[in-house]
């Protein structure tokens, strides 16, 4: 052997290689690892059947026998445990999309504004981030709800906007559709319009490519979009009609309902949410270097369109990453509904469901497995958006 | 080698002491010094903090009778406050020794849940607390209503069943707590408040003005309520289950707050009083303690007839008639089994 380190014993050999080395000490790490979750769940099982319970899901099947207010599926206190867990997870869903919406608008205004050299503009916004984003979500929450349900009146009292629409401490009622038989050929029209607005683009973006020629293609999309159902409804003779909310006893009957807990979680996590996009959406334009702006205006291009064609596609790259957390922020934020009794994913299933059967360690799995998969869907949504949106290269 | 040593001993004691916890609940009591009684976040009568922070009320003496029949001194309690929902997941894993939170007792929670209920303590019935301002005179007449509930009770399952046994709709809004349910209920955000009778008359209780509210009259369950322990430690199931028996046999042989001690002084002419204060048999050796044991308790915060009065009963704030709780020869149905 020619290094005078070299060893005979074969052992301490490999253990000096480091390649081998580092094979050994990973080895080792995920067998720490491994024991320490076997360890982990042995031990949750252990002490399960200690207190004589098992792991068993089949109570799932078992009759709910309670009754949730916000249900968009047909639900009774007859129906499954099951079947509550789906009416929580889609009243989170409902939550969490519209929140996402609201949120996002508003950011991106927020952060316009933050940027706008109008003096009052830019302190208004500077001054409602900072208050939203320093004072803990909860607090928005309760606040808003309370102040729902004590300075609005009750139903008698009702604000009445053309005895259709009605503002109360119960929510907000207002008309629901019922589809008469003919109202698919007007679903049709729109399914129409979406698949010609979507052909026209592609089309639209072709002529350019190879002429030059633009197209208004928004409003000629908008005008499919829309205006064709509207005509085909009306010329149909307007197949839908209206059930309109009327105060019987205690509250009103018919129509719909948007109650106060969805109105206070909702407008609570979006004006939350959206002054950390604004923040994000302000950095994001910040960061696209001036010169790219002044260099599009000097080409003689038109303000919107430095805006739409120059700086925007470039600031997104910078503003996806950190509102895909913001995303998954607010939709974990949902499961707050559970102080002012919004009964989402957490409150049935999580809550009443665990409750009444007993079963915490399944009812939680369950709970944890479906914000797994909410939050897991928003990011490779984000990322897939993401992807596009990176800069190609050619 | 050491290093290794060192680490799975230390993984194989961690085991133990997780997997060991199954020892008798009354050796860890007395281990402890103290008893960890679950009770309720605050219900003004039941468990509810004074101005002094000293727990108060109907299970918070309970708890300290188990207290002072087991540790010889009623003041060694630990309250843990829980909501209707925790209140069966904190007994099951340990954080309380012994449940006193206004609870009924139901076959599901007994078998399903792993619990073994103690002898029923209260008889209630799930009542509904309307604005007097309504007008409203029966439950009959609530269809439509939004009705405020606190949520992981049986309150919510009787409701939807009696709405739904008498073909009415109404709005359910779940809460956390009483305190937010009754909250929400004054606001206005529901027209009915409903929960045991003992706890509406409890909570209007502590309105600014009580005759604006209303307790209809029907009640629509048997909510029989008790105290409870985990499945499986029958001798500390036997402990709990006897205190109450003997707090009930207290009031039937007129064993009170300021004679127990003096009673069990002495080997008196009545023998079944001699048995529970422990002046003669060995009742307490039986149970695994001594033999003032039941005096102990009785003297802690007197016999069942007392607590009740003092807590609960018409002179209080909350103005409950002993109505069913009353003793078996008096037109209740408090029927405790005898201690020989």
């Amino acid at each position: 052997m020619s290094t005078p380190t070299s060893n005979t014993n074969p052992l301490l050999r490999a253990w000096y290689d480091k390649e081998t080395r580092s094979i050994i000490v990973q080895i080792i790490a995920a067998a720490l690892i491994l024991a320490f979750f076997s360890f982990i769940i042995n031990n949750a099982v252990v002490n399960l059947s200690n207190i004589g319970k098992d792991i068993n899901f089949s109570f799932l099947w078992d009759d709910a026998s309670y009754d949730i207010n916000q249900h968009l599926i047909e639900y009774s206190s007859t129906s499954s445990h099951f079947r509550a867990m789906i009416v929580g997870l889609i009243n989170t869903l409902l939550v969490a999309v519209a929140g996402i919406v609201l949120a996002t608008i508003l950011g991106f205004l927020l952060g316009v504004m933050r940027l706008s050299s109008n003096w009052l503009t830019q302190k208004i916004a500077y001054v409602y981030i900072e208050y939203m984003r320093n004072v803990p979500v909860l607090l928005h929450i309760l606040l808003l709800h309370g102040l729902i349900i004590t300075s609005l009146p009750r139903p008698k009292g009702s604000y009445n906007f053309g005895d259709t629409f009605f503002l109360n401490n119960r929510g907000f009622q207002m008309p629901s559709p019922e589809f008469q038989s003919l109202f698919w050929v007007v679903s049709g029209s729109v399914v129409g319009g979406l698949a010609f607005a979507w052909w026209f683009s592609r089309h639209a973006q072709k002529v350019q490519d190879t002429t030059g020629k633009a197209y208004p293609v928004a409003l000629i999309n908008i005008a499919a979009i829309v205006l064709l159902p509207l005509v085909v409804y009306f010329i149909l003779g307007s197949p839908i009609e209206w059930d309109v909310p009327a105060l019987k006893g205690f509250n009103f009957k018919g129509g719909m309902v948007i109650r106060p807990e969805f109105i206070a979680l909702w407008l609570a996590l979006s004006l939350y949410t959206a002054a950390f996009i604004g923040e994000i959406v302000r950095a994001g334009i910040v960061a696209i270097d001036h010169g790219q702006t002044e260099a599009a205006q000097a080409l003689g291009i038109s303000n919107s369109r430095v805006l739409n064609l120059v700086v925007i596609p470039q600031a997104l790259r910078v503003i996806i990453p950190p509102l895909t957390s913001q995303y998954l922020n607010l939709a974990k934020n949902s499961s707050l509904a559970l102080a002012i009794g919004y009964m989402d994913v957490v409150a049935t299933i999580g809550g009443i469901s665990l409750n009444q059967t007993g079963r915490e360690m399944e009812c939680m799995l369950i709970v944890m497995g479906i914000y797994l998969a909410i939050s897991l869907i928003i990011s490779s949504g984000m990322n897939w958006y993401n992807n596009r949106m990176q800069l190609v290269e050619r | 080698m050491k290093l290794i040593n060192k680490v799975l001993t230390g993984m194989a004691l961690t085991a133990m002491t997780a997997t060991a916890a199954q020892a008798s609940t009354l050796e860890d009591v007395r281990a402890a010094g103290e008893l960890k009684c679950i009770v309720t976040t605050g219900l003004a009568g039941f468990a509810a903090p004074d101005a002094n922070g000293r727990w108060e009320g109907f299970d918070a003496d309970f708890c300290r009778a188990v207290a002072a029949a087991v540790l010889g001194d009623g003041d060694k309690v630990k309250f843990v406050p829980s909501t209707g929902k925790t209140r069966f997941t904190m007994l099951s894993s340990g954080e309380g020794d012994i449940l006193f939170r206004n609870t009924t007792e139901t076959l599901s929670r007994d078998v399903d849940l792993k619990l073994s209920f103690l002898p029923v303590n209260f008889y209630d019935g799930q009542g509904f607390m309307v604005p007097a301002a309504l007008g409203v005179t029966s439950a009959m007449e609530l269809d439509g209503a939004s009705v405020c509930i606190q949520t992981g009770t049986t309150t919510e399952l009787n409701l939807a069943d009696y709405f739904r046994a008498n073909g009415m709709s109404y709005e359910p809004v779940p809460m956390e707590t009483n305190e937010e349910a009754f909250t929400n209920y004054v606001a206005g955000r529901c027209d009915v408040y409903t929960t045991d009778a003992s706890g509406l008359a409890s909570t209007r209780a502590k309105t600014d003005d009580p005759t604006q509210h209303v307790v209809l009259p029907e009640i629509i369950s048997k909510e029989p309520l008790g105290g409870a322990v985990r499945h499986g430690d029958d001798q500390w199931h036997d402990i709990g289950k006897w205190v109450v028996n003997a707090l009930i046999n207290a009031e039937e042989m007129g064993v009170t707050q300021a004679n127990a001690m003096n009673l069990a002084a002495n080997v008196g002419k009545n023998p079944g009083i001699n048995r529970l204060v422990g002046s003669s048999g060995s009742m307490g050796a039986m149970l695994g303690l001594d033999a003032k044991w039941a005096a102990r308790a009785v003297a802690q915060g007197g016999n069942y007839g007392e607590i009740y009065e003092r807590n609960v009963g018409p002179n209080t704030p909350l103005e409950i008639a002993r109505g069913l709780n009353n003793l078996w020869n008096n037109g209740g149905v408090l029927y405790a089994a005898p201690i020989r």
